[in-house]
C-alpha cells in the first residue's frame, strides 16, 4: 500500500518541480492513403488522420485528470510525406497543397504540432524528395501547426552532401518566408542524421516505414525533479551523484511508462515506446542547464560542461530503461538554446558559445537546437554547420540534428522572441570563416569503415 | 478496479476529515485507509479509497472534490493508486 511520504513526494514534483509527461504523440501511416490524384491523396490523408486520432486530445486530458499529471502536448506524427505524395506530386506546389491538408487535419483534432512533412534522403533523392525539400519554405509559411524534418546521412549510408547543400538554402530560404514572425518557420524544420522512426519529439518527429499502422508514442520529461534531487546531495561524490539521477530518471519515466500504457489501451492502439528524454522548457526550474551547474559549473559552457552532460545523459539512460519496457525515439537530454532558461542566460553571459554547444552534442542526444543565428549567415555556412553535426552523428552511431534560426534583419546581440515554449533567444555569433568550396564540391561523403559489420 | 487516492493539504481547521468523508459516503465511495501528518504548520491527509461502488463518472468527483477544497479553505487532489505505485514500487 502506497504511503503518504510516497504520494507527498509524486505530488511535489509535480507540483513544485514540473514533473509532467511532454507529449503523447500519435504515429499515424499514411501508406494506405497513397493516390495519383492530387485530391484523392489530400482527402484520404485527411480522413485517415481525423479518424485515427478523433479521441487523442479527449483521452490524454481524462488521464491527466486521472492521474494528475499534466500531460503537456498531444500531437500526431505521420509518414514522411516525401513517399506519399510522389505518385500525386508534380511540383513543390502540389506538396504545399498536401501541407495545407496536414495543418487542417492537426486543427481539427485539436493537437499543436504535426510531424512528417519530410523527406529520408541520406543516400539519395528522388523527384519527389527534391520536390518536397523545395516546398518546405512555402509549406511552413503557409501553415501553423507542420513540422518538416530532413533526414540527410547515416551511419550506414554516409552523408548526402547534395541535400545538405540544398539544406542550407532551404534553412534560409524558410527564414525568410516567415521573416515578419522572426523567421519562425525554421522552428518548425530540423535537418537530422540518424533520424530514429519512432521519434515523438517535434520537429523531427516522424512515423517510419517500419512502424505499425498506428502507434502511441510518450516522451517524458522532468528537469526540474533531477535538478531538485541532486540539491540534497552537493558536494558528494560522482556515485552518489550518478546514483541520484539514476533513481530520479526512473521514477519520472514509471510515470511516463503509465500514461503510455494507458492510452495505449483507452484508444485501442499499440503502445510503441518512452522517450526517455529530458525536455527543457523556457520556464525557470524546467531547465537542463540547471542541472549541470548544480553539479558543480559555474555556468553551463564551463570547461567540465561535457563530462556533466554526458553522465547525466547516460544516467538518465540507466535510470529509464529499467523504467520501461520499450525505450526508443531520442530518448536522452536535450539542449536546446531558447527553450532552455539556463542555457539563455549562459548565452547572455558569455559562458556558452556555438563551438561549445557542438562539443555537448557528442554526448547527448540531439545536437543544435533552436539556436538563433544573425540573419545574413550564408547558406553555405548553414550546410557546414549541418554538415559538421552529421558528421558527428555518423561516427558515433548517434541522431543529431540541426535546427538553426537565422533571424532576417538581425544581428549578434539582438534577442528573438518565439513565444510559448519556443521561448526566446539571444542572436549567437558564429564564425566569419567561409565554406563555399567545401559545400560546393557536391556528391556524398561515404559511410564510415566502422558501418561495415555485415 | 484501482483504488484511488485522495489527499487533502491546507491550514488545519476544524471539521475538515467530516466534510470530505461526508461528500464520499454520499457518493458511495468507500475508506479503506487514512493517515495524516502536519507538514510545515500545514494540515496534510491521505484517504485511500475504493470508487468502484460509486455511479458518479471519475472526472465528476474529482472537479467537485476540488471545490468542496476550495469551499473549506484546503486543496483536495484526487488520483488514482497507480501513479504512485508505478513510481515507487518495482
Amino acid at each position: 500500500m502506497v504511503t503518504i511520504l510516497e504520494v507527498n513526494e509524486t505530488n511535489k514534483m509535480i507540483e513544485q518541480e514540473k514533473l509532467d509527461v511532454r507529449t503523447i504523440t500519435l504515429g499515424i501511416s499514411l501508406l494506405d492513403c497513397c493516390d495519383a490524384d492530387l485530391d484523392a491523396l489530400n482527402r484520404n490523408i485527411y480522413d485517415k488522420i481525423t479518424l485515427a486520432a478523433k479521441n487523442l486530445v479527449s483521452t490524454g486530458r481524462e488521464i491527466e485528470l486521472e492521474y494528475g499529471i499534466p500531460i503537456v502536448n498531444k500531437r500526431i506524427s505521420v509518414t514522411p510525406i516525401a513517399l506519399i505524395g510522389g505518385r500525386a506530386c508534380r511540383s513543390p506546389e502540389d506538396f504545399v497543397e498536401v501541407a495545407k491538408t496536414l495543418d487542417r487535419a492537426a486543427r481539427d483534432t485539436g493537437v499543436n504540432f504535426l510531424g512528417g512533412y519530410s523527406a529520408i534522403v541520406s543516400k539519395g533523392m528522388t523527384p519527389a524528395d527534391e520536390d518536397l525539400i523545395r516546398s518546405i519554405p512555402a509549406a511552413l509559411s503557409s501553415t501553423g501547426r507542420v513540422c518538416s524534418s530532413v533526414n540527410i546521412g547515416s551511419t550506414k549510408t554516409g552523408i548526402n552532401m547534395d541535400a545538405v547543400k540544398l539544406m542550407g538554402e532551404i534553412v534560409r530560404e524558410t527564414a525568410e518566408a516567415t521573416k515578419d514572425n522572426n523567421s519562425l518557420g525554421c522552428a518548425k524544420l530540423v535537418v537530422l542524421c540518424n533520424a530514429p522512426d519512432d521519434n515523438p519529439f517535434m520537429a523531427g518527429a516522424f512515423h517510419g516505414v517500419s512502424e505499425a499502422d498506428a502507434v502511441i508514442n510518450v516522451g517524458v520529461s522532468g528537469p526540474g525533479v533531477i535538478k531538485h534531487a541532486l540539491e540534497g546531495v552537493r558536494g558528494k561524490n560522482f556515485e552518489v551523484l550518478c546514483e541520484t539521477v539514476k533513481r530520479t530518471a526512473f521514477k519520472v519515466t514509471r510515470a511516463g511508462q503509465l500514461v503510455a500504457q494507458e492510452a495505449s489501451e483507452r484508444l485501442g492502439i499499440p503502445f510503441g515506446i518512452v522517450d526517455l528524454s529530458l525536455a527543457p522548457t523556457p520556464s525557470v526550474g524546467d531547465s537542463v542547464a540547471e542541472i549541470l551547474e548544480e553539479m558543480g559549473l559555474e555556468s553551463v559552457g564551463a570547461p567540465g560542461t561535457t563530462a556533466a552532460l554526458a553522465l547525466l545523459n547516460d544516467q538518465v539512460k540507466k535510470g529509464g530503461i529499467m523504467a520501461s519496457s520499450f525505450v526508443g525515439g531520442l530518448s536522452g537530454a536535450f539542449i536546446p538554446v531558447s527553450e532552455d532558461q539556463g542555457m539563455i542566460d549562459a548565452v547572455n553571459r558569455g559562458a556558452l558559445t556555438l563551438e561549445k554547444l557542438e562539443a555537448m552534442t557528442c554526448v547527448c542526444s540531439v545536437g543544435l537546437d533552436m539556436i538563433a543565428i544573425p540573419g545574413d549567415t550564408p547558406a553555405s555556412t548553414i550546410s557546414g554547420i549541418i554538415a559538421d553535426e552529421a558528421a558527428i552523428g555518423m561516427i558515433n552511431n548517434k541522431t543529431t540534428a540541426v535546427r538553426l534560426i537565422p533571424v532576417i534583419g538581425k544581428g549578434v546581440g539582438d534577442t528573438v522572441e518565439f513565444g510559448g515554449l519556443l521561448g526566446h533567444a539571444p542572436v549567437q555569433r558564429i564564425s566569419r570563416f567561409g565554406c563555399a568550396d567545401f559545400i560546393n564540391r557536391g556528391g556524398r561523403i561515404p559511410a564510415p569503415i566502422h558501418s561495415f559489420k555485415n | 478496479m484501482s483504488k484511488t487516492i485522495v489527499t487533502v493539504v491546507g491550514k488545519d481547521a476544524v471539521g475538515i476529515i467530516a466534510k470530505v468523508c461526508t461528500y464520499l459516503a454520499g457518493n458511495q465511495v468507500n475508506v479503506e485507509d487514512i493517515s495524516q501528518t502536519i507538514v510545515q504548520g500545514y494540515f496534510n491527509m491521505m484517504m485511500i479509497v475504493d470508487t468502484g461502488g460509486s455511479s458518479k463518472p471519475y472526472a465528476e468527483m474529482a472537479t467537485e472534490l476540488e471545490d468542496l477544497g476550495d469551499e473549506i479553505g484546503v486543496k483536495i487532489r484526487c488520483q488514482r493508486e497507480d501513479i504512485f505505485t508505478k513510481m515507487h514500487r518495482i
